[in-house]
């Protein structure tokens, strides 16, 4: 187990160096560069800046000091937000974009796995055909059009929750971010639940337990669920994935101030440090999230055993 | 009517790519299925619509009514679905936007399915090394965040059609290359092929005759659920401002602008994210229902 967790944290390696080489060298070709103000500056001037930002320097040697600099945490500096580093920007963003997606992928857990046995449990029935009609229609409409109407109708018309705005936090806040965010991942946790399930349930072990004379509960809680939830599991990377790239326009909608919305606005300003350094964030919690769940995994399947 | 002119292009294209058994088969069985029928009508009228429409309305895409701005939807003054903030008829916008929206999902997923495919058959016929260096690569570009690369992209290059449909071909092409690649391993080692090796058919007539028909349905299969993918993915980046550019207009930009408008006139929220989710919607269902006619596993 420990060997194969050094394994996969040695293969993130290069995928994280080809993500901050491709960031790198896309923003160093970007025409422009950051002093291209509304006012030319004086040639000795920007000299002098671009030496303080170490910008005179050869290409790979910019690209090495990027490298150290990322090795200690440092993003180097915000263009736009002057007096902030992307590091500072990132660490006042990310644990309230961490608040909304980890209360998402719990809502998405909570209720799309219950939902998933409910439909498989009552297959072909009105009960089922509800829940994946009402799924399909989950992941058919995407959660930028989904978070716009519900602070319309919740946060508009009703006036029950607040439309937008973060407010420290607070829970009438949280409730429709959270929803938007989640409404996705609930439909496909559903139908993956289900469909495991439903193969579960159809397999000789599953037989051999009601032959036992097993009640029904039994057959389901003890028998049942644990290897319909593997499939799922390994569905978790995807869906963190996806719950963070829909942070990136739930936050703009909602006006929260994460990552997501500094990303935004990085790109629109073409804050190119900032818009470098979430990508590099970014890609690294992606890929620590699938070394995570691949690991979840491989404690929930005795069959799987990394050995090598 | 409408439904037997359908059949007869769609059985005219199953025979070119399919073969002629396997596409009849399928596409009976896909008659069969109510939801993926509707689907398919409603996604032809959509696309009809989004084609001709434009020629049929009084308003050009950029056209301002100076009479009526933000207006709401009324047949009097012919803006049937209103006008936005600077007095375009969002009918025509929604439209136009279509156009871009679809002809988006429609190269991009081109794009992807060329790439994907040669990549995935290469892959699988050479074997050996060359395969498993191929297939490490696109390990490593699953692993990457590409979202926020092709955001990079966009960003960085500016906001441009052409950009948009090979940056999200090329991150779609992935999942296409895996499932050729195995269509192609798993083929190559069937009895019906060695059968057919040993009756000493040459081997591209065992290409075309029996690998590419056989390797065909989950192609397809994917093909139509990459197509919502695509259209879901340009909207996202049109949504963020990095779509396509004014004058021109998609349904994610209008959707984005709906939003900006949505306390004082919904409309133009609600329009473009109806013709949105109806097409995904039906996207969705014509993509299962060709699944469950496809799929040899499910007869």
């Amino acid at each position: 187990m420990l060997s194969y967790t050094l394994k996969r944290l040695l293969t993130a390696v290069p995928t994280l160096l080809i993500v901050i080489t491709i960031s790198f060298f896309l923003m160093r070709v970007a025409p422009g560069g950051p002093f291209d103000g509304e006012r030319q500056l004086p040639p000795e001037i920007e000299a002098n800046l671009k030496a303080a930002y170490h910008l005179d320097e050869p290409l790979p040697q910019q690209y090495l000091r990027y490298m150290g600099n990322l090795l200690q945490g440092d993003f180097g500096p915000s263009f736009k937000y002057k007096d902030f580093s992307v590091t500072e920007l990132i660490a006042q963003g990310f644990p309230v974009s961490l608040e909304i997606g980890g209360l998402a992928i719990l809502v998405a857990l909570l209720l799309g796995l219950p939902l998933g046995i409910i439909a498989a449990l009552r297959r072909n029935t009105m009960i089922d055909y509800t829940v994946m009609g009402t799924a399909l229609a989950g992941i058919a409409v995407p959660n930028f059009v989904i978070a716009p109407i519900l602070a319309l109708v919740f946060g508009v018309l009703l006036a029950w929750l607040p439309a937008g705005g973060w407010n420290g936090g607070a829970l009438p806040n949280l409730v429709l971010p959270v929803i938007a965010l989640s409404i996705q991942q609930i439909a496909y946790i559903a139908r993956m639940m289900r469909a495991s399930m439903i193969e579960v349930l159809g397999s000789h072990y599953i037989r051999t337990a009601r032959a036992k004379g097993l009640s029904e509960r039994q057959v389901i809680w003890r028998h049942a669920i644990r290897p319909a939830l593997l499939p799922v599991t390994s569905y978790l990377g995807p869906a963190i994935a996806g719950i963070i790239t829909g942070s990136v326009v739930i936050e703009q909608i909602f006006g929260i101030p994460g990552i997501g919305r500094y990303f935004v606005q990085a790109a629109l300003n073409r804050d190119y440090t900032l818009v470098m350094g979430t990508v590099v964030f970014y890609g690294a919690l992606i890929v620590l999230m699938n070394l995570l769940v691949d690991l979840l995994y491989s404690a929930l399947d005795p069959q799987i055993r990394y050995d090598d | 009517m409408t439904t037997d002119t359908l059949s007869d292009n769609r059985l005219s294209l199953s025979d070119a790519t399919a073969g002629e058994s396997l596409g009849r088969d399928a596409w009976r069985r896909l008659k069969q299925n109510r939801a993926a029928m509707v689907s398919l009508v409603l996604l032809v009228v959509i696309a009809v619509t989004c084609l001709i429409g434009p020629y049929l309305l009084p308003w050009g895409l950029a056209d301002v009514d100076w009479n009526a701005f933000s207006a709401a939807p009324s047949l009097e003054s012919g803006h049937f679905l209103g006008t936005d903030a600077n007095g375009r008829d969002l009918l025509t916008r929604t439209l136009y936007g279509g156009r871009v929206s679809l002809s988006v999902a429609l190269v991009a997923t081109f794009v992807s399915l060329v790439i994907g495919v040669l990549y995935g058959a290469i892959s699988g016929y050479v074997g050996g090394r060359l395969d498993s260096l191929m297939m490490r690569f696109v390990d490593i570009m699953y692993s990457l965040p590409f979202m926020f690369l092709v955001i990079l992209l966009m960003v960085v290059f500016g906001r441009n059609i052409f950009l948009i449909y090979a940056a999200i071909g090329a991150v779609e092409w992935l999942d296409m290359a895996r499932i050729v690649r195995g269509q192609t391993l798993a083929l190559k080692q069937r009895e019906f092929i060695e059968a057919a090796h040993a009756l000493g058919v040459r081997d591209r007539k065992i290409v075309t005759r029996h690998l590419i028909p056989n390797a065909i349905g989950p192609v397809i299969i994917y093909v139509t659920l990459t197509v919502p993918k695509v259209i879901l993915l340009e909207s996202f980046l049109s949504f963020l401002g990095l779509g396509v550019q004014e004058p021109l207009t998609s349904w994610g930009v209008l959707i984005s602008e709906g939003t900006d408008m949505m306390q004082s006139a919904p409309w133009l929220l609600l329009v473009p994210s109806l013709f949105l989710a109806v097409t995904l919607f039906c996207l969705n269902f014509l993509g299962d229902g060709l699944r469950d006619a496809l799929d040899p596993k499910t007869r």
